[in-house]
């Protein structure tokens, strides 16, 4: 890939094949001797943990597969045995109901670290594109993964998302009959689901590939934001990065393991476990926690085709980000301003997510009521994630394209190895010296 | 056209912020604690037992159980649990439950339906032969089946425990539909019913089950005083088994893995200090 290979062949066997398909050499390159700028934090240790969050994910759901039936009279009983009659498979079911949400954990804690360093921008806007492909591949599996177990929230969940596709001018009934595969979510809309579910990781697999390969083209980038500019500021991936790796993951599985073992239920839905039944809609449907901000913005709006509209443009925001920030700095530790802006939009994102598993019109600060303002009462959670949401488009919109002109960034260190300025002078353009500020 | 009814109920409560909308309400469940609380926490056996007998002497004339097998109640972490067998399918104990029940069956020479004992290998029985009848039997309210009722419901034991205790005559001004009973555990929406100050609703809802304890309506065989709490505690317990039959095995499963976890996090530790000794970073 990028760089000239240190691999050397040492027995036959490898000089052997390596003339041939150069596959030790290819992860010899990238595991092992890959260089990786030494000032990574323990917010980097998250790629780590994603790539085994799919491996446990592929592996659980492998072994649930041999025994889930996907017919809507014998999904929710199979689930059930799984729990009760298969050997571990307590373990197995509650590993990968629980890693799902590990997952999205992982991916968010991952996606807010390149907010704040600055990792989508250039030239890493096509490896932070595929991470929002990915990004996107694993709420689709996800959504399809909670429909399968065919619980109450399983069943009406499904109904009222794809359902949103209905909003869709001419098209949207003939897409939702399609999607269901008849005239309402059904047996057909379950086998498909599944058929998908068990698809969709292995194309993440293939997406993560392309993810880690656009990595290996340009590098890491570091909690500086300043490029790699010498062997100085880097250390080999092994061992340095796989035993720094390896500790945050096994203190993630401890945390995976607490809700495995002692509250397995905690972060479902308790509805989940009546079996679905069509004609009794639950009091609350509430999507899984990991989607309760864009469900937050679904509701926000009033028209339900701009509500899925603005839901669906909310992910795209990630899209385009690398060319709406215009901040020649990467970190957001040398820009003060759009560190405080940042933080408000990480606040923003928690707010929606609290809106989301809110009903819409429930009082924000309990028994107080105000006045109504258009459609509903300003204490309202419907209020709270508009005002949420707004802010959520402006960071994208307003915030980051306005502050790269106007701001004045600190002053950022010359290199990795030198966080202590030398030569203010030689500071790299876009980053204005003002020692006085300097810290 | 009833598919069109339900879709559109279901995204009238998701999208619209309809402000005259019902307000649901309930009490928050009585705070009791349980045995089985806790990472190491286990089932009481005497409880499981006695819960067993509130369930198969009470609830289980009108609530199916169709998750559990007979042989559920012998095996590990189950209320008759006997380390001499080990295949609870063997049990006597076990046995002689499932031979007191009729279990339904073909007869193999003559294809006829016919009424069996139970064996270990069979499942609880239903109360009724299907869901109409059912309904009927109770006036058009559905018992909900119980092998994940505990797990079905916030609040799980405790949300159980305070229905079966928590029923309370209602003030003068509410008017109880015939069949239902009031409940303040159980969540509902009652305002329709009061003719008192909108402001003093009471809280909780209606419910179609008549309260099915009252103290001594089960005789304990270790002499445990047989209160309304104590049968509705015990019961609680014996359904929370019944939604998670694995749980002592996945708690003690989970203490190895977490020992095993922060041993090895400790090793990790230490290395990554070894190996990054040198680096100024
Ligand atoms: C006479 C029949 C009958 C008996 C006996 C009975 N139940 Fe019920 N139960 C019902 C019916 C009917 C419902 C449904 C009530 C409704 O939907 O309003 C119900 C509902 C419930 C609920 C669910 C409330 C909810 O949240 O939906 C619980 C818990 C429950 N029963 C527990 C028990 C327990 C424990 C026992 C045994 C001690 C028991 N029941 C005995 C008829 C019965
Ligand atoms: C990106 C990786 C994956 C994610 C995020 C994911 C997510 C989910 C979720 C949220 C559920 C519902 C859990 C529940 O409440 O029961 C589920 C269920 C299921 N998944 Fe996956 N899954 C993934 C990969 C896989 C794979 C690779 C397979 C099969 C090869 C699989 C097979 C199943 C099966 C059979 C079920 C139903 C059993 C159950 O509900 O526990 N999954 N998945």
């Amino acid at each position: 890939m990028s760089g000239h290979s240190t691999y050397e062949p040492k027995s036959g066997v490898e000089k052997w094949l390596d003339t041939r398909l150069p596959i030790v050499r290819l992860a010899y390159d990238s595991l092992v001797d890959f260089p990786t700028p030494k000032n990574l934090n323990y917010w980097y240790t998250f790629g780590g943990i994603l790539a085994l969050c799919l491996g446990i994910q592929i592996v659980t759901g492998i072994v649930l597969a041999m025994h889930y039936v996907p017919h809507v009279d014998m999904a929710f009983n199979s689930v059930e045995r799984i729990m009760r009659d298969v050997n571990y498979g307590w373990l197995v079911r509650y590993m990968h109901a629980n890693g799902a949400s590990m997952f999205f954990i992982a991916v968010y804690v991952h996606m807010f670290r390149g907010l704040y360093y600055g990792s989508y921008k250039a030239p890493r806007e096509v490896l932070w594109i595929l991470g929002c492909v990915i990004y996107l591949l694993m709420m689709a599996t996800a959504f399809m993964g909670y429909v399968l177990p065919w619980g109450q929230m399983s069943f009406h969940g499904a109904v009222v998302i794809t359902n949103l596709f209905g909003a869709l001018p001419i098209v949207g009934q003939s897409i939702t009959t399609w999607l269901w595969g008849g005239f309402a979510v059904d047996d057909p809309t379950l086998n498909r689901f599944f058929s998908l579910h068990y698809l969709l990781p292995f194309m993440i697999a293939g997406v993560v590939i392309l993810h880690i390969w656009a990595l290996h083209v340009v590098g890491n980038n570091n909690p500086t934001g300043v490029s790699v500019q010498s062997k100085e500021d880097t250390v080999p991936f092994h061992p340095y990065y796989t035993v720094k790796d390896g500790f945050a993951i096994s203190v993630f599985l401890l945390m995976f393991a607490a809700f495995v073992f002692f509250n397995p239920n905690a972060l479902g839905d308790a509805v989940n476990y009546v079996p679905a039944n069509p004609l009794v809609t639950p009091a609350h449907i509430v999507p899984e926690w990991y989607f309760l901000p864009f469900y937050a913005i679904l509701r926000a709006v009033p028209d339900k085709l701009m509500g899925v509209l603005m839901m669906f443009g909310a992910i795209a925001m990630l899209f385009i980000l690398p060319w709406l920030d215009t901040s020649k700095v990467r970190s957001m530790r040398y820009r003060p301003t759009a560190k405080l802006y940042f933080f408000i939009f990480v606040l923003a994102c928690l707010v929606l997510g609290f809106c989301g598993g809110k009903l819409p019109d429930a009082h924000v600060i309990p028994g107080l009521t105000t006045f109504q303002l258009l459609d509903a009462d300003l204490n309202s959670m419907v209020w709270l994630s508009r005002f949420a949401a707004a802010y959520y488009f402006s960071y994208f919109l307003i915030i980051l394209p306005v502050l790269g002109l106007t701001e004045v960034p600190l002053a950022q260190p010359l290199s990795i190895s030198a966080p202590v300025l030398s030569h203010p002078a030689k500071a790299p353009v876009g980053a204005a010296a003002s020692p006085e500020k300097r810290g | 056209m009833l598919r069109k009814v339900y879709v559109f109920a279901a995204l009238g409560l998701a999208l619209m912020a309809a402000p005259a909308l019902a307000v649901t309400t309930q009490v928050e469940p009585k705070e009791i604690h349980w045995s089985f609380e806790g990472p190491v926490g286990k089932f009481d056996r005497g409880q499981l037992q006695r819960g067993y007998k509130v369930y198969r002497e009470v609830c289980s004339s009108c609530h199916s159980m169709n998750l559990v097998s007979f042989r559920n109640l012998g095996q590990k972490g189950g209320p008759f649990y006997d380390a001499e067998y080990p295949n609870p399918n063997d049990n006597p104990y076990v046995k002689s439950i499932a031979k007191d029940y009729q279990v339904n069956d073909i007869d193999s020479e003559t294809g006829d339906v016919v009424q069996r004992p139970g064996t270990s290998a069979d499942r609880f029985p239903n109360p009724y032969p299907n869901e109409p009848a059912a309904r009927a039997g109770n006036g058009g309210a559905l018992p909900p089946d119980m092998s994940t009722l505990s797990k079905a419901r916030e609040g799980g034991s405790a949300y159980i425990y305070s229905i079966l205790t928590g029923y309370k005559t209602p003030s003068a001004n509410l008017k109880v539909p015939p069949g239902k009973y009031y409940n303040p555990y159980m969540p509902g929406d009652v305002s329709g019913f009061w003719s008192g100050d909108m402001k003093d609703v009471p809280e909780g809802g209606f419910i179609a089950m008549p309260p099915p304890l009252v103290a001594g309506k089960v005789t304990f065989d270790d002499g445990t005083p047989s209160t309304l709490e104590q049968q509705a505690s015990d019961v609680a317990v014996f359904l929370a088994w019944a939604s998670e039959p694995k749980m002592e095995e996945r708690k003690a499963f989970g203490v190895g893995a977490m020992i095993y976890l922060l041993i090895f996090s400790v090793l990790l530790y230490v290395s990554y200090r070894r190996i990054w000794r040198n680096i100024a970073h």
